[in-house]
């Protein structure tokens, strides 16, 4: 309690430059503030990690533990799927369709005649393949019309948010159908159809990031430190790349396990309307369960079971990490008994430049500061 | 911190207050509605000219559905005489003429206007959107609402996974899934369809149709088609009303919680009121209004799938119709379908903020 008693209001927290570096500027109020982790200990998930305790530490293991699998599985397909996600026969002739699970095919086949085991395998690799893909465009694309939109402000802001607001708000498979038409015709071959799903995901997607880098770069562009840049002299490119960017990108790694997650689903939704990638080019979990639809009548479940298990897993475990992450981010959500340690590094990881708000009445700061006492008087 | 928390107060709620004020000045209820209506013109707009010169971009729509099937010559005349060999910005303008009378072309496989396809399938999709919202708000905000009351124990670690489960669940599987369990297993629900066929037959008899299967049924007055209808239905809200379910169900636990660490909470737990009258009492109502809000952003969702949904339990709705005519590459009608999708999307998300404005008045600003 004592810790925090420093009022917010006045000349701020930090004497100026009584400290080296502006993060902890803010919060030195906070007396009990533990020393810069190491570089291994600010990673990201790393981070995380050691802050959070209990369940939440169950749940992101978890998710950590499963995404793990699933990019082994992903990058070392070709190593452990015993067949080809295009093979129909090997030496002893072909595997016939709709075999149940035997020891030459511990999954069974499917009515194509394809070993599903491999074909899941291999849908791994596909489906990273579109996530990253389409994580890489759409923050490209994405951040940068965000950034561009909220700094320069303008028609051109309004005109971009009328238009993201309109995307946002319809619903994504149909944009992503109505994307996979235009870029592939709806055939595709492997780095057609990868690129179209792609593609089709990242238009979906481009709205969210643009909206919370715009919301971040209004915020920030009226921050003192962007005004001192200014009067420096700094070009605006420089400014929005260097100092507005920098600082707006916190909530980046939320949004993008979230998308992934999201990715991943599209790809299937796609795959399962006919949108997907043909057999023969890669395997995709959406276009088998979409032809086991008709073995499920007749009693027939591996052809189905297996890849749709594989879609709910990938999901789970990145949507896992994502949730945790999210949580951890938000003091509202952390646990009652959040570890004092972690929550004295809000200010740090969070984009509350201790210098800027100096002379200001309390500002975020003080919120951040408030917020982490709470926790710890419980 | 209390004394934080209470130089800080009054300096803010006082500022929020003179906003609050001022822009009440500005214009009440009825203003906010002209202006949100005002706003729904340029996001039909907007989506409507993207998707029409996204589908121009491959080309003319002849050629997609009828390629293999017409020598060159006849397909330059089907081109010619619908149009598509004209200018694209006459064609454009034509079509937006045309969406602004309602009508939305004519679908080339089957010669069909969309409008029609609309009316014909329009119901079968909203009476299953409406099933869904009933399976997810009898789930999701009660689990909601146990999740928030038991939060970081076991339950709330439970819920919180059987959240993420539903929504990472393609609806397609869960669908396949339901039907191994319950219709070929379990062998107690049908498989796929509306209704069976008699009672199909049943209720085409009727002298007023409404496209509602269970008020068509309930029309009938046969018991055993009302049970048939209903029975038919059970999968396929279940399937879509879990996707949702478990965004309810996030939702709720989150705002419960946010408002469970409220200053008035705060009171209320000082005064001895217990916790769990606090979740039922003091926290459930103000966490509800969010809800509102996102049910309008839910409607994308529902829409995308219901698309699924429909095609995997063969309900025959706009979702499993625009499944078969992407099938066949019938791209006039998938235009068509989804202008008509971006209208209702508009219009629905038009109606929920106006609904949330009268129910929270912060909302006017």
């Amino acid at each position: 309690m004592s810790t925090i008693t420093t009022p917010p209001s006045g000349t701020g927290g930090g004497a100026p430059g009584s400290s080296p570096e502006p993060g902890s500027g803010a919060s030195t109020s906070v007396s009990s503030r533990p020393a810069k982790p190491s570089l291994f200990g600010r990673l990201p998930v790393v981070h995380q990690l050691r802050q959070s305790v209990g369940l939440q530490r169950g749940m992101l293991v978890a998710g950590l533990i499963i995404t793990a699998v699933y990019v082994i599985c992903a990058v070392f397909a070709q190593w452990i799927a015993p067949y080809g996600f295009a093979q129909l026969r090997d030496a002893s002739g072909p595997f016939g369709s709709q075999q149940p699970p035997s020891p030459s095919h511990i999954w069974g086949t499917t009515v194509g005649g394809y070993d599903v085991f491999s074909r899941v395998i291999w849908g791994a690799q596909t489906a990273l393949e579109v996530m990253v893909v389409a994580i890489i465009l759409s923050i490209f694309v994405g951040v940068f019309l965000g950034l561009v939109s909220g700094y320069l402000g303008g028609w051109l802001d309004r005109v971009l948010v009328v238009i993201a607001d309109a995307i946002y708000a319809f619903p994504s498979l149909l944009l992503a159908i109505v994307m996979s038409i235009v870029i592939s015709g709806g055939q595709s071959n492997l780095y057609g159809g990868i690129l179209a799903a792609a593609i089709s995901i990242t238009v979906v997607y481009i709205p969210q990031y643009f909206r919370v880098i715009r919301s971040e770069a209004v915020r920030i562009k009226s921050e003192a430190f962007v005004e001192s840049a200014m009067v420096i002299g700094a070009s605006t490119p420089r400014i929005m790349f260097r100092h507005v960017l920098r600082n707006s990108t916190r909530t980046l790694p939320l949004i993008f396990t979230l998308n992934a997650s999201e990715a991943v689903l599209t790809l299937a939704g796609l795959g399962f309307l006919g949108f997907g990638i043909e057999p023969t080019a890669a395997a995709e979990w959406g276009y088998d369960l979409n032809k086991s639809l008709s073995d499920v009548t007749s009693g027939i479940w591996w052809t189905a079971i297996f890849p749709g298990l594989a879609i709910v897993l990938s999901v789970l475990g990145v949507t896992l990490v994502g949730e945790s992450l999210n949580d951890l981010a938000d003091p509202r959500l952390r646990g009652r008994r959040a570890v004092a340690a972690a929550s004295g590094t809000v200010a740090q990881t969070s984009v509350v430049p201790g210098g800027p708000l100096e002379g200001g009445p309390g500002g975020l700061a003080g919120l951040e500061d408030t917020e982490g006492g709470d926790d710890r008087d419980r | 911190m209390s004394s934080l928390i209470s130089e800080a107060a009054p300096e803010t709620a006082a500022e929020s207050t003179t906003t609050f004020k001022k822009q009440r000045n500005g214009g009440g209820l009825g203003r906010y509605i002209v202006v949100r209506f005002l706003l729904i013109i340029p996001t039909i707009f907007i989506l409507v000219t993207l998707v029409f010169f996204l589908m121009r971009l491959t080309g003319d729509p002849i050629t997609a559905a009828l390629g293999g099937r017409l020598n060159a010559t006849q397909l330059q005349e089907r081109i010619h005489a619908a149009g598509y060999d004209r200018p694209i910005l006459v064609q454009y303008f034509e079509y937006l003429g045309q969406i602004a009378t309602g009508n939305f072309g004519t679908s080339i496989s089957d010669n069909r206007p969309i409008t029609t396809i609309l009316v014909t399938y329009g119901a079968a999709t909203l009476e299953l959107a409406f099933y869904a919202l009933i399976v997810a708000f009898i789930v999701g905000i009660p689990l909601g609402l146990v999740a928030a009351y038991f939060r970081d124990k076991g339950q709330d670690a439970v819920l919180r996974v059987f959240a993420i489960l539903c929504y990472a669940t393609p609806v397609f599987f869960a669908g396949i899934l339901l039907k191994l369990i319950f219709s070929v297993w379990l062998n107690v629900l049908p498989v796929a369809g509306r209704a069976s066929t008699g009672s199909e037959f049943e209720m085409q008899d009727l002298p007023h149709t409404t496209g509602f299967y269970l008020i068509d049924a309930f029309q009938t007055g046969d018991p055993a088609v009302i049970s048939d209808v209903l029975l038919h239905a059970v999968l396929p809200a279940v399937t879509l009303g879990l996707l949702t379910a478990g965004i309810f169900l996030r939702l709720v636990r989150t705002n419960v919680i946010g408002t469970l660490n409220t200053d008035y909470v705060d009171a209320a737990r000082s005064r001895g009121v217990s916790e769990y009258r606090l979740v039922r009492k003091h926290a459930y109502k103000p966490a509800l209004i969010p809800i509102i809000t996102v049910i309008g952003l839910q409607i994308a969702l529902l829409l995308s799938g219901a698309v699924l949904t429909e095609s995997t339990f063969e309900w025959k709705g706009l979702g499993f119709q625009l499944a078969q005519y992407l099938g066949a590459r019938d791209f006039v009608a998938v235009q068509g379908i989804v202008a008509l999708l971006a209208v209702i999307v508009a219009i629905t998300n038009f109606i929920v903020d106006v609904a949330a404005a009268i129910i929270d008045p912060r909302v006017r600003y």
